[in-house]
């Protein structure tokens, strides 16, 4: 395997309060390629993704221990700020959740608050994440419009457009799909797939047949400690683990 | 006995809705008398003029220009404090002690009797800082004494906002006061809006608080600079009550000032409450 | 500047703005001790509480506020008569009786009677209820405690009302529906269950609602009748605490004796209140937590 790392994971400890959420995470996420969290609920793969944004720190009274290296440099180093993290891995969220402020401004939010003034170029890379995210068509007539008018699933697409404009490499997705109609959610499949020839992506998912769809490799999660990882064929196929066997199997979860 | 339930279940519920018509009563009561009494009283010459003859003729415009001054310099001095204060308290979640220290001091200053301002006023802001009995003086008092309900009503406001909107914009590399600035504070702008709206009613209606530190009962004209004494609606009508020589001509008046104070609040109020209930939700 | 240390600097100066309301609140405490105590070398502590005459501009003075605190808990007992009944009924009404619809147009009346200012209930007070009072009890004034409890006791109603609505928004469905599920019908349910269970934050309100009875200046001076004898009945005339110092303020020379007198009875007051506010926060915080509600 000759594949750059983009993110890797090392000794991961995480505590909320007294209580551990995360055991010793050793885990490397591939450039380029999806990478699937899957776990019953409360196993902490969603804790697990918003540490690498650093989005844990919203939440008070939590402590991490470990290292995530982001291309080599961790991500926790005192000399790296939370803000840079999150401008180079981006997040979409659970549900959608689009500023209550016109397509336009949702998307060139993130380019304005990294200090890009030049309208042209701003009018520009709106359209550019929103092709990107298959939404141009769309909304290419109605920019000016609430975002909040939008369907589900054209906002999640909006927040994901919203990602891809602040340029990060890497994007995080925690249960995208968890919200939304089928048919919305085979559009946001199809466009992770898509994306994954210029980011990383990680997916946290509790929709199996989802991770198996769109995914590279496969990590699986249970009470806090990564219990196998994976290419994503390997792991619904001849699972190694008993216990990931059993969550795939149905026989838990 | 089952029966006998729905009977006392009866007149339990009766004597309940008794309770609360009782109480709208007087809130009718309050405003027909003071509406039909004041109205005889009130025409453009007395809207717009300023007092003659010994308060027994005229008009009471510097009354009402001086409660806009009060007002205005309450709300612009709060504002900004209470703005701050929510902010600190809703977005930058301070240790649970400091916010506890803050909150009982918010809900105390709230609870402090509105004289006590007043004295508070004439010592720091009169005396000491020798800013004299002033729009100046007069105004800081009031601005303390809304604080606390501009600082309540921001926090509700701020906690409406969907934290996911937060954390979206912090994920797009926004630092927290971009966050704030741009996202936080935009959405919970109508919010913070009524508690301001909310907090002119409240200024403009107080009394005790600019007792010693703003209120003059008598001015030939209008205040010339923020170090002048002032007229002031709720001032003059207690004024009107108990000072001067000609009590039966000054109840008319007072009966025209608390007309034009009443429907001013309850219209400031009014339109507050209204849009409050329309964002909360009725059962909010 | 980096966005870093611009970041400390907005963090900076909101955490020194929030302080504003301790900052006020500890400046009040100076004020009112500062300029409150020096009355203590004319007057002993206890001649000053439980001194029978008040009589400041006398020559000796007498600074006896007795009269003047029995005045205060006399019209505030009497208040308190007419706004828990009204307040507590209030809210009783609107959270467990009143539709959707009745109760979207009863609560925002309620607050607009919370909004009317303590001057104009003072002075309907004075031009209203005052000649009614003396007709029907033929009085000699009208201008007395009894006139000063009931405009108190409407001043008050609002806030009790608001404050016991939001004590059973605490009380949980569960609650209600358990009650209902073993065949109480809702009357019962209210008296035997919702009530019970939001009894300590409906003395919270109580509370509350007492404590601004007893602060409330503007009305009080209006038409409690000013006279500064130990109140006997509540056909008399009084001079509850907060109507001596406003009345009184403005012709006390400042920093003469009468002065800190009066600053002495703020004292009082705010202590009065503060104690009652303190209790309040702590009953309300135990509610909460009995509930299984955060603090």
């Amino acid at each position: 395997m000759d594949k750059k790392i983009k993110i890797k994971a090392k000794h991961v400890d995480f505590f909320y309060g007294k209580s551990q959420a995360l055991k010793n995470i050793n885990m490397d996420i591939f450039d380029c390629d999806v990478t699937a969290i899957i776990g019953p609920s409360g196993c902490g793969k969603s804790t697990f993704i918003r540490l690498l944004n650093r989005m844990h720190e919203l939440v008070p009274h939590t402590n991490v221990t470990g290292e995530v290296l982001l291309d080599g440099q961790n991500i926790f180093c005192c000399s790296m700020d939370a803000v840079e993290v999150r401008k180079r891995v981006g997040m979409v969220f659970q549900k959608p959740n689009p500023f209550p402020k016109s397509i336009f401004d949702n998307i060139s939010y993130g380019l304005k608050v990294n200090g890009i003034k030049d309208k042209y170029f701003i009018e520009e890379k709106v359209e550019r994440s929103l092709r990107k995210a298959a939404l141009w068509e769309e909304v290419k007539d109605r920019l000016y419009d609430s975002a909040l008018r939008l369907s589900g699933g054209q906002q999640q697409r909006l927040c994901i457009a919203r990602t891809l404009a602040v340029e990060s490499e890497t994007i995080l997705f925690d249960e995208p799909c968890a919200s939304l109609d089928p048919i919305s959610t085979a559009k946001i499949e199809e466009l992770i797939l898509e994306l994954k020839k210029d980011y990383t992506i990680v997916i946290v998912t509790h929709n199996m047949q989802q991770a198996a769809r769109v995914s590279d490799y496969t990590a699986f999660f249970l009470m806090g400690e990564l219990i196998e990882f994976g290419k994503t064929q390997e792991i619904f196929t001849a699972p190694k683990d008993s216990k990931t066997e059993a969550y795939i199997t149905g026989r838990f979860g | 006995m089952k029966k006998n339930n729905d009977i006392i279940q009866q007149i339990g519920f009766s004597i309940l809705f008794f309770c609360i018509i009782i109480t709208l009563f007087f809130l009718g009561l309050i405003i027909f008398f003071i509406s039909i009494r004041g109205m005889s009283v009130i025409s453009w010459e007395f809207l717009t003029q300023v007092p003659k003859s010994s308060m027994t003729q005229g008009g009471v415009a510097p009354a009402i220009v001086g409660t806009f001054y009060l007002t205005l310099g309450a709300i612009l001095f709060a504002l900004p404090l209470g703005l701050a204060c929510a902010i600190y308290l809703c977005e930058y979640t301070p240790k649970g002690f400091v916010v506890n220290l803050i909150r009982v001091s918010i809900n105390n200053l709230a609870g402090v009797p509105s004289v006590v301002f007043g004295l508070f006023g004439l010592a720091v802001f009169v005396n000491f800082f020798g800013f004299g009995v002033s729009i100046l003086s007069g105004s800081l008092t009031l601005g303390i004494v809304i604080l606390p309900l501009i600082i309540s009503s921001t926090q509700e406001a701020l906690m409406a906002v969907p934290q996911s909107i937060r954390e979206a914009s912090l994920s797009l590399g926004a630092t927290k006061w971009e966050t704030i600035k741009n996202i936080v504070l935009p959405t919970a702008l109508p919010g913070i809006l009524t508690g301001v709206i909310l907090s002119i009613g409240r200024a403009a209606g107080e009394t005790a608080p600019i007792l010693f530190t703003a209120a003059a009962f008598y001015m030939r004209g209008y205040p010339k600079s923020i170090f002048s004494e002032v007229m002031a609606l709720p001032y003059h009508i207690y004024a009107l009550m108990t000072e001067g020589a000609h009590p039966d001509k000054q109840r008319a008046i007072a009966y025209g000032c608390s007309l034009i104070l009443l429907w001013l609040v309850l219209l400031i109020s009014g339109f507050a409450i209204f849009i409050r209930q329309r964002q909360r939700g009725v059962h909010g | 500047m980096h966005p870093r240390i611009k970041e400390k600097i907005y963090k900076w100066i909101f955490t020194v703005f929030a302080f504003s309301s301790l900052v006020f609140l500890l400046g009040i405490i100076i004020v009112l001790f500062k300029e409150g105590l020096p009355i203590f070398q004319k007057v002993s502590f206890s001649k000053f509480i439980f001194g029978k005459t008040w009589y400041p501009t006398y020559d000796p003075p007498e600074f006896g506020i007795l009269p003047l605190i029995l005045a205060s808990v006399w019209v505030t007992v009497g208040a308190i008569f007419i706004c828990v009944p009204l307040g507590v009924g209030s809210a009783l009404y609107l959270h467990e009786i009143a539709g959707y619809k009745q109760r979207a147009i009863l609560k925002p009346l309620i607050e607009l009677l919370a909004s009317i200012p303590s001057v104009v209930y003072g002075f309907f007070g004075m031009m209203i209820l005052t000649p009614f009072l003396q007709n029907i009890f033929n009085l000699p004034t009208g201008l007395t405690a009894l006139n000063a409890s009931i405009i108190l006791g409407i001043m008050a109603t609002p806030t009790v009302c608001s404050l016991a609505d939001d004590a059973l928004n605490y009380v949980p469905k569960a609650f209600r529906e358990a009650s209902f599920a073993v065949g109480a019908n809702r009357w019962q349910t209210l008296t035997k269950v919702v009530i019970p269970a939001a009894g300590s934050g409906i003395s919270t309100a109580i509370i509350l609602g007492m404590s601004r009875a007893i602060g409330e200046t503007m009305t009080v001076l209006m038409v409690a009748g000013g006279a500064s004898a130990i109140p006997k009945s509540f056909f008399q005339p009084v001079r509850p605490m907060t109507a001596a110092i406003a009345a009184e303020m403005g012709e006390a020379p400042m920093g003469g004796d009468h002065y800190h007198a009066l600053f002495a009875i703020a004292l009082v007051l705010f202590l009065i209140t503060f104690v009652f506010n303190i209790i309040a926060e702590i009953i309300s915080r135990r509610y909460r937590i009995k509930l299984g509600l955060s603090g």
